[in-house]
């Protein structure tokens, strides 16, 4: 368990800051630190432990079927990441309490900076390969935040998001990565993972795996040619600078190399890849540090180069090496880690960064001045410090291996060369901002800081020193411990300054010497690269990203044109694929049911049916015509259903027929009379062979359902009609009572529908013409006195017809559905005879209590079964006498079919009443006379 | 009451919709509280079928008594009661945001919010072919009354699109069960299966021209490409807690996929098994690349926000495509995640948009906006958890889908998945960047936050964590759904004890 308290207090820590923020900098401080102090301890309490050899080990099931525990261990390795991450991060928050100005948000600040922190911690301590990315994740985000911190910065902005696009992409291929490994070794617990490096380097799969695992750590490592996102991060504050991007986070990826090493680190392909990255990587970085002139971006190029250094080692894999590697993790760490916040410190007090406003600052700030000359120093390689140890090891290591065979002195000359450009740019950046004379003056009066500033700097600075005085004592004990977690046998650690004369030793020296020739050629060397035209990498990437956005937006463009007719094309041609690969299968189209015999009136309903349905397509640019051609096409299947002994669809289909011409005409008034021709003849060949098809694909399955026999459940509802459903109309009865749940959903659509139209019209103002397309004005004529008065006689009548086709609705054709349009035909009529106004002043009733109190009368007859204990819509019926009357049945079915017949009237009364309304307001008036008495009170009601 | 339960994520809002439109006026007080009190209520019904259903009994509802497969069923089992939760949670986060003033600016708000409900639990629980067909209908006119909520002309032009397009769609659904109808004689899609695995071999082309043609439907209902196109400006133009609701919309199509390829034309039905296979696996890909696209190339944060839920709808029908209980699993976990996500951003996109005044969604640079760093946190929440990124949802969901990718496939779809989540880390935090970000010059307009605009985005954005902490038991309850899902066989039997076991 305490191990979950390491992460879990470091998280905490998050939460901390910000409430903090308002007890001032430096109880904030305070309370940020605490945290971290204890996971310190929490971490050295556990080295008896480790020392003893055990595993310190935490586990806890998550989500098993992902194979994902949160699980912790803390092995060497760990231990000496861990130890890093939270003492250097300790300095950390010191040093920034000094460098964030008094109005910054220091709070948040801090907020970020642990949860960094909590997940530097969560990848050196997972124990699970997903949880292990999920952390490596988590970096790329918290980096990102810590990058934008100065968010009105455009650097800041732009380098935060390439570091995260590098960094989030290296990061999904690392998974792929991991989930490749997990699948080779059978599991994503790190212990099994680790003990099945075997397997793992015999599976086909290897190098796919190998490589993107590598782009991960190279990514998160900036190896080259991934390195470029690195020098844009240091738009980051400067104690970001120091902590993400020297001594930790692009440690990750040096640092998954290492864990995974015993994994997948033995074979050629990870050493010439790792080694040649980190060659490269080695001598590209110290190269740009030499030419750079701000002092950030000398340092991160530096940086980039020691990165090269450690991979190339961890490529090289021998165990020594593997020990150099770590070793120069823990000095790099120290030495870069003081010349970050030295720089910081400069450009604090200094307020710039540029070598050229720089110089002679030994004078004001001596302190400053010595401690960046130690670490300068360390970072060059000069003796008695740590950083010239751990290199001369990776000079041994370079002329060692066997890697290149005959080509075996490359590696070495590199190396040097490497030390020789490393030694020449600490050089540069020591003499050029303490001793050379500045060429412009700095933007402040440079001063030093404040001592608890400068105090971080210094004790990195001594941990230099004491390590490189005194290596045996100080580092082997923890090099060694951190080795057991990588290398099966650790090698024996001689750490001393002095082997003897040796070639490594040579190495070192023609280092050093030529490093201080190489600044003195210095001026010659700038001429040169004055030559080549500088590479923003910023610029190149961003200019990438937006080349990408733009064909991006280019491509879709072409696909997601905003034309309705290419969408409902691919939506019909989808349709006419599929249905066709269906058909094609079908042995034959004609299933042997025997056809109707042709008659005349057949042939002639069909003629009519195929002229009016030509005739609609050939007319569509006259939309008057083309709808009474579609009106033709609905009369005769109507007369069909009649024909076919249909008696209710025939019905329903004419009303339903009527009321849909009368609206849709309403609506074309609006509309123009004639459609411009828009389609290319391209186009109508398109679709015409597209309608075409689909049309004789469609009738080809109709044709094919039709002359096949079915067994199908509709016998149960012929047979269960009237002991059932207690009517002997099968069709009503299947409407209100077998599948009366349908029903109420239909009617509920209708409803909807009507509601819908209400919100589309409402507040629509649309243009009214004034004349057909001919140019006749409209006639002035608009109520005229038959019509009025036949519709409003046909009203009762309508009304008398709607409630006999309702009643018989049950036993004979008829229903609820079919009476309420009868009465919406009638009220249409009116509506059409008097306008709007009249009616509604004469029907005053609001219409969408109606259509929803439809849908509510049916819904409660359902409801109503639930009081006998019986499922929604159930039904009953009884036989009833009455004097006079004589006997009558009454059923549930009939009060439902009420709700049905209510729901169609108020349903298609919105609708009309909300088409009609729109004109009225705007209605130009031939007869003023009129125009005088009803034009004050136009849309002053509610509309309905 | 209980043995009514089933049927009550229907009935309920069904009531509530009816009370709330019996008239248009009435106190926008009162019908607010009663929208959010029935969407509660749903949660609470909801919760209880979820119960009922994780024993892993499938049990039906027979309307109007009438026994299968004579009369319609609702059917439960443990996929349909976790969508109907799944809906209940997203409707509350939407159904409180809107109470903020959305619902104001047109008629009718809350009554046909709570229709829309009704007909997605209808599609969600029905067992019966025909009777999804008309819950399709439902919340196609509700869904389209919603979307015209508020009017304007975006929302026209949009609105127009997604109607035709649905209704051809609908024609097209009708056409499909006539001919499933005729060529197998029922309805009901446990009895259809039945039939089906004894069919005349005669038939099957006739069998396989239905289910394909259903495959169209359910296809442009769940947005896949080519059929997607009305997905974007339609979810870009609609009012937020609209838009937010939405996100379950492309869910219904993936659900009707799931349901009745799995129980229609599962394993039993021999040569017509699935055919809806070799169709989506590629489509899925299709749609990936072509979303990822369009999520580089949106430039508003709306339209961003829709895109990215294409990509969603790619990766949840690649785990269609793949169709093996691990993949189920996988993109069950995925879809609560997606939906509950996107709907949250959408909200949240309105309330970025509000605040920043004239420039609105679009990704330019905009007036300063109070409530920034709030705004900020709940955005980069969101966005982490969209993008797939750890430790959110999102990361767990794309990661589940990624191992069930047998070897073949892991070719095709680690790749695109992966890319198109860089796709969408590079559009996002561009997005991001200049949102909250880039230098904003004037000052913050007064524009007033109310709590319900916060309770509905954190409500919804909230679930990603949790989600995350128990993704355990949920993955245990979708690993045994995807187990029954692949086993028609209990869901046949329970509703037909006399047939089930013929098949």
């Amino acid at each position: 368990m305490t191990l979950a308290w390491i992460p879990l207090l470091t998280l905490l820590g998050v939460l901390i800051p910000v409430p903090m923020e308002r007890f001032g900098r430096r109880l904030c401080t305070l309370a940020t630190a605490t945290p971290v102090v204890i996971a310190l301890i929490l971490v050295l309490s556990q080295l008896p432990m480790l020392l003893s050899g055990g595993l310190p080990h935490f586990s806890l099931t998550w989500i098993p079927s992902l194979g994902l525990d949160l699980a912790f261990r803390l092995d060497g390795l760990s231990l000496l990441f861990a130890v890093l991450i939270l003492g250097i991060g300790l300095l950390i928050i010191l040093y920034a309490s000094y460098y964030l100005s008094a109005e910054e948000a220091s709070g948040r600040f801090y907020a970020y900076l642990m949860l960094f922190m909590t997940s530097m911690i969560g990848i050196v301590m997972a124990d699970n390969l997903i949880l292990l990315w999920i952390f490596w994740e988590l970096t790329s985000l918290s980096s990102f935040l810590l990058i934008g911190f100065w968010s009105h910065w455009t650097d800041a902005r732009k380098g935060a998001r390439m570091a995260m696009t590098v960094t989030g992409a290296g990061g999904l291929a690392l998974l792929a990565g991991l989930l490749l490994l997990g699948d080779m070794a059978g599991s994503f617990d790190m212990g099994t993972v680790l003990a099945s490096g075997e397997a793992i380097v015999a599976d086909d799969r290897y190098p796919i795996m190998l490589v993107l695992v590598l782009l991960g750590a190279f990514t998160k490592s900036a190896q080259f040619p991934f390195h470029f996102w690195l020098p844009h991060a240091m738009a980051a504050p400067t104690p970001v600078s120091a902590y993400l991007h020297s001594a930790t986070m692009v440690k990750a990826g040096i640092f998954l190399m290492a864990r995974l090493h015993p994994a997948i680190g033995d074979s050629l392909l990870w050493s010439w890849l790792v080694t040649l990255t980190g060659m490269a990587t080695f001598l590209y970085g110290a190269w740009f540090a030499l030419v750079k002139t701000d002092l950030k971006a000398i340092l991160a190029f530096s940086t980039v180069s020691h990165l090269g250094l450690i991979t190339a080692l961890l490529g090289i894999g021998s165990p020594m090496a593997i020990v150099a590697a770590l070793f120069h993790i823990l000095n790099h760490a120290a030495f870069k880690g003081a010349m970050f916040m030295n720089a910081g410190i400069i450009d604090h007090e200094t307020g710039t960064r540029e070598l050229d406003q720089l110089g002679a600052l030994r004078h004001a700030m001596p302190m400053t001045a010595l401690v960046t000359m130690i670490a300068a120093a360390a970072m060059a390689g000069v003796p008695f410090l740590n950083g010239f140890l751990s290199k001369e090891m990776f000079f041994a290591e370079t002329l060692y291996t066997p890697l290149l065979g005959g080509l075996g002195w490359l590696l070495p000359m590199l190396a040097t060369l490497g030390g020789i450009l490393s030694v020449a740019y600490s050089l540069r950046l020591v003499h050029a901002v303490f001793f050379k004379p500045a060429r412009r003056q700095p933007p402040k009066t440079p001063h030093e800081p404040p001592r608890l500033m400068r105090a971080p700097a210094m004790l990195l600075v001594m941990i230099c020193i004491a390590v490189g005085l005194f290596p045996a004592l100080l580092a082997t004990g923890i090099l060694e411990l951190a080795s057991t977690a990588v290398l099966e046998s650790v090698p024996e650690l001689h750490l001393a300054i002095w082997h003897g004369v040796n070639l490594p030793l040579l190495m070192s020296l023609i280092a050093i010497i030529a490093g201080v020739a190489t600044y003195g050629l210095h001026i010659h060397l700038k001429r040169f690269v004055r030559q080549f035209a500088p590479i923003d990498a910023r610029l190149v990437f961003e200019g990438a990203i937006q080349t990408i956005a733009s064909i991006a937006h280019t491509l879709t463009r072409r696909l997601d044109n905003g034309s309705l007719q290419r969408y409902m094309s691919w939506l019909l041609g989808g349709a006419l694929l599929l249905a066709t690969l269906g058909l094609v299968q079908l042995p034959r189209l004609d299933g042997g049911q025997a056809t109707h015999p042709v008659d005349g009136i057949l042939l002639l309903g069909a003629a009519l049916m195929i002229f009016g349905a030509i005739g609609t397509v050939v007319s569509h640019r006259h939309r008057l015509i083309s709808l009474l051609m579609l009106s033709v096409v609905g009369l005769v299947v109507s007369l069909t259903f009649a024909r076919f002994s249909a008696p209710d669809l025939a019905l329903t289909q004419l009303s339903v027929e009527v009321v849909t011409m009368i609206l849709l005409m309403l609506a074309l008034f609006f509309l123009p009379q004639k459609t411009p021709r828009e389609s290319s003849a391209k186009r109508n060949i398109r679709d015409l062979t597209l309608a075409g098809s689909l049309g004789m694909v469609i009738a080809s399955l109709n044709y094919a359902v039709l002359t096949r026999d079915i067994d199908s459940i509709s016998n149960f509802f012929v047979e269960n009609s009237v002991p059932g459903g207690g009517g002997h109309n099968v069709v009503n009865v299947i409407l209100v009572d077998f599948r009366g749940f349908d029903t109420l959903g239909e009617i509920t659509v209708l409803a909807l529908a009507g509601l819908a139209i209400y919100k589309l019209l409402n507040r629509l103002r649309l243009f009214m013409p004034h004349s057909d397309g001919e140019g006749r004005v409209w006639s002035p004529d608009r109520y005229p006195m038959i019509l009025t008065s036949v519709s409003q006689t046909l009203l009762p009548l309508a009304l008398l017809v709607s409630a006999f086709i309702f009643l018989r609705g049950h036993n004979q054709p008829g229903g609820g559905f079919i009476a309420g349009l009868i009465t919406a035909v009638a009220l249409i009529l009116i509506y059409m005879a008097r306008g709007v106004e009249w009616t509604q002043s004469h029907l005053d009733f609001p219409y969408q209590p109606v259509a929803i109190g439809g849908v509510a009368v049916a819904t409660l007859t359902g409801l109503g079964s639930f009081v006998f204990g019986y499922p929604f819509l159930t039904s009953a019926f009884g036989h009833f006498h009455l004097p006079w009357l004589g006997d009558f049945e009454l059923a549930t079915a009939m009060l439902f079919d009420l709700g049905v017949y209510l729901a169609v009237v108020g349903a298609t009364l919105m609708i009309l009443a909300n088409l009609g309304k729109v004109t009225t307001p705007h209605r130009p008036r031939k007869d003023d006379s009129r125009a005088g008495t009803q034009q004050p009170q136009p849309s002053s009601k509610e509309p309905r | 009451m209980s043995q009514h339960l089933i049927i009550l994520p229907i009935l309920l809002p069904l009531i509530a919709g009816i009370v709330l439109l019996r008239t248009r006026a009435g106190s926008s007080r009162h019908k607010r509280l009663m929208s959010a009190l029935a969407t509660i209520l749903l949660i609470a019904v909801a919760v209880a079928l979820t119960t009922t259903a994780s024993s892993g009994e499938v049990t039906y509802y027979a309307l109007g008594d009438w026994r299968p497969p004579f009369g319609i069923v609702l059917v439960l089992d443990r996929l349909s009661a976790l969508m109907v939760l799944l809906t209940a949670i997203l409707a509350l986060g939407c159904v409180i945001y809107a109470c903020a003033g959305v619902d104001e600016e047109g008629s009718n708000f809350h009554g046909l919010f709570q229709l829309q409900l009704m007909g997605i639990n209808g599609a969600f629980l029905t067992g019966d072919l025909f009777n999804l067909f008309v819950f399709f209908e439902v919340l196609l006119l509700a869904s389209y009354a919603l979307l015209m909520h508020g009017g304007g002309k975006g929302r026209i032009q949009a609105g127009l699109h997604y109607v035709v397009l649905n209704l051809a769609g609908s024609s097209l659904f009708l056409i499909a069960v006539g001919v499933l109808y005729g060529a197998t004689g029922t309805l009901n899609m446990a009895d259809m299966a039945v039939r089906l695995s004894d069919i005349d071999p005669e038939r099957t082309g006739l069998v396989r021209a239905g289910a394909l043609l259903l495959l169209v439907v359910f296809g442009l209902k769940a947005a896949i490409l080519p059929l997607y196109f009305w997905l974007p400006r339609a979810y870009a133009a609609a009012p937020a807690p609209v838009a937010a609701l939405f996100a379950i919309m492309t869910k219904v199509g993936i659900y009707a996929i799931l349901r009745v390829y799995h129980l229609v034309f599962g394993d039993h039905a021999g040569s017509l098994s699935a055919p809806d296979q070799p169709w989506i696996w590629w489509l899925s890909l299709a749609t990936l690349t072509m979303a990822a696209t369009g999520v580089l190339a949106a430039r508003d944060l709306r339209l961003l926000i829709a895109y990215l839920v294409l990509v969603s709808v790619g990766t949840l029908l690649a785990g269609i495509g793949m169709r093996t209980p691990d993949a189920t699993q996988a993109l069950l976990y995925y879809l609560i995640h997606t939906t509950l996500v996107t709907g949250g951003l959408f909200l949240l996109a309105e309330m970025i948009g509000i605040q920043r005044g004239k420039a609105g969604t679009r990704l330019v640079k905009g007036r300063p906006m109070h409530h920034a760093n709030l705004l900020a946190g709940l955005f980069f929440l969101g966005a982490v958890a969209i993008a797939g990124l750890p430790p959110l949802s999102g990361a767990i969901g794309k990661v589940l889908i990624l191992q069930s990718a047998g070897p073949d496939q892991q070719l095709w779809l680690w790749p695109i998945l992966l890319l198109s989540g860089l796709c969408a880390l590079i559009a996002l935090s561009r997005a991001g960047s200049t949102l909250f970000w880039r230098g904003q010059d004037g000052t913050p307009g007064h524009t007033h936050v109310s709590r319900c605009q916060w309770f509905g985005v954190v409500w919804l954005l909230a679930a990603s964590p949790l989600i995350v902490v128990f993704a355990g038991p949920i993955n245990d309850y979708t690993a045994a759904t995807a187990e029954q899902l692949a086993t028609p066989e209990t869901h046949i039997r329970a509703l037909l004890p006399d047939k089930g076991d013929e098949s």
